[in-house]
């Protein structure tokens, strides 16, 4: 695939926009992070930890579930072991997003990027990730990332100092934001893609039980997410796989484009280059362009 | 063996970035196996499905709540609403649901 390297025209202020709009998107996520790490906190405090190591923990893991696990570990004074390896298991479903992740950076993109925006691949933010059609801009998850970071650690922080100062009616309302945003990811595709509305039905159907039959249930539900991932999304691409050239995307959209793209920088696709080969039906030529345009360490021909 | 707190942060901080930035770093390149590409495909929706439900209902000081959000979500999501919207709607039903119940 060739690429015109002589487009350099307003990076900054789209990379601007794209970041802000990240962090206008990652407001939600923020707001809901610092309630639940709020209630992490106080795990935190009662594993011994200071509000400065709580901030710190947050800040360096951004994991609920992986932290939580091993704030218990801390407090019955386990080993670095036993430590490694519970946050292996309770965090191993970021490798899986992350593995997702990779396949919607375009070829080539710079270590850096990959290093930054893998280090807060979250179950939220991962969801927004996703939620874009097409190539991922850095950016974005920068512009989310930036709101969303803060309102985990320092949460974490003030759950540590405060301890149960919310009122609990606040809590179980707000602790449904993110739940809220999940939804918002999964269900407008649902609309288009049959195979996804039926994974989804299928999805809540087999959660549910697995949470509910009595030797399953002990998995801890890290666990279970993965193995319920592996088999279901499993049978999805047996069921039904994607479309093997990346010209036969269009017919099957991922997300409203019109309501999650990214901000219109006026600039139109040019025709007669390939479109990149990609996972996500909906890429189309000119965001795989606008990329293009906001990301000057691009090399093409990398496949 | 003696194991402090900033130790103990070291260790699963460093498991933790290691989980989320390897397979970032290794795959470099476009998947080209069919069934993988799929399976990536529709690993986003299985997750986040799976994590949803019945964690929703488990959130809240009453699972009607729970229950109630997550059928105003996905109406709302379903009719298009924005990000904030659906959320928003969300934490509003929980918090109608439960003044009404509790």
């Amino acid at each position: 695939m060739t690429v015109s390297q002589n487009h350099a025209e307003p990076l900054p202020t789209t990379r601007r926009s794209v970041f802000v709009e990240g962090m206008h998107d990652g407001l939600p996520i923020a707001l809901g992070y610092f309630v639940v790490s709020f209630t992490l906190g106080i795990a935190a405090r009662n594993a011994g930890l200071s509000p400065f190591e709580g901030f710190l923990a947050s800040l360096l893991n951004n994991a609920s579930a992986g932290e939580y696990a091993g704030f218990t570990v801390i407090a019955a004074g386990g080993t670095y072991i036993e430590l490694a390896i519970l946050t292996l298991i309770a965090n191993a479903r970021y490798m899986l997003m992350s593995c997702v992740v990779s396949q919607r950076f375009a070829p080539g993109t710079s270590i850096w990027h990959r290093l930054f925006v893998g280090f807060d691949v979250t179950d939220e933010i991962f969801g927004l990730t996703i939620a874009r059609p097409g190539l991922l801009n850095p950016y974005y998850n920068y512009g989310v990332m930036a709101v969303a970071m803060p309102g985990w650690s320092v949460g974490t922080l003030c759950g540590v100092v405060a301890g149960n100062l919310l009122p609990l009616v606040a809590t179980s309302a707000l602790s449904v934001a993110l739940y809220g945003m999940f939804i918002w990811v999964i269900i407008p595709p649902a609309k288009q893609d049959h195979m996804v509305a039926a994974l989804i039905a299928v999805s809540f159907a087999a959660s549910w039980l697995a949470a509910n039959l009595p030797v399953v249930a002990d998995i801890s539900s890290g666990t279970r997410t993965i193995i319920l991932t592996l088999v279901l999304a499993g049978l999805g691409a047996w069921l039904k796989p994607v479309a093997d050239e990346p010209e036969l995307a269009d017919s099957q959209p991922l997300a409203d484009e019109t309501a999650t793209g990214y901000p219109d920088d006026g600039l139109d696709a040019e025709q007669g280059d390939a479109p990149a080969p990609t996972l996500y039906p909906a890429t189309t030529l000119s965001e795989t362009e606008r990329y293009d345009l906001n990301h000057d360490n691009y090399r093409g021909g990398d496949f | 063996m003696s194991h402090s707190i900033m130790g103990y942060i070291a260790v699963m901080s460093i498991v933790t970035i290691l989980i989320r930035i390897l397979p970032l770093t290794l795959i470099r390149r476009q998947i080209k196996n069919r069934f993988l590409r799929s399976f990536l495909y529709y690993v986003p929706y299985v997750t986040l499905a799976v994590m949803t439900f019945p964690a929703i209902t488990e959130a809240t000081q009453i699972p009607a709540a729970g229950t109630a959000a997550l059928v105003i979500g996905i109406a709302l999501a379903w009719i298009g609403a924005s990000l904030f919207k659906v959320s928003a709607a969300c934490c509003l039903t929980v918090f109608a649901v439960e003044a009404l119940l509790l």
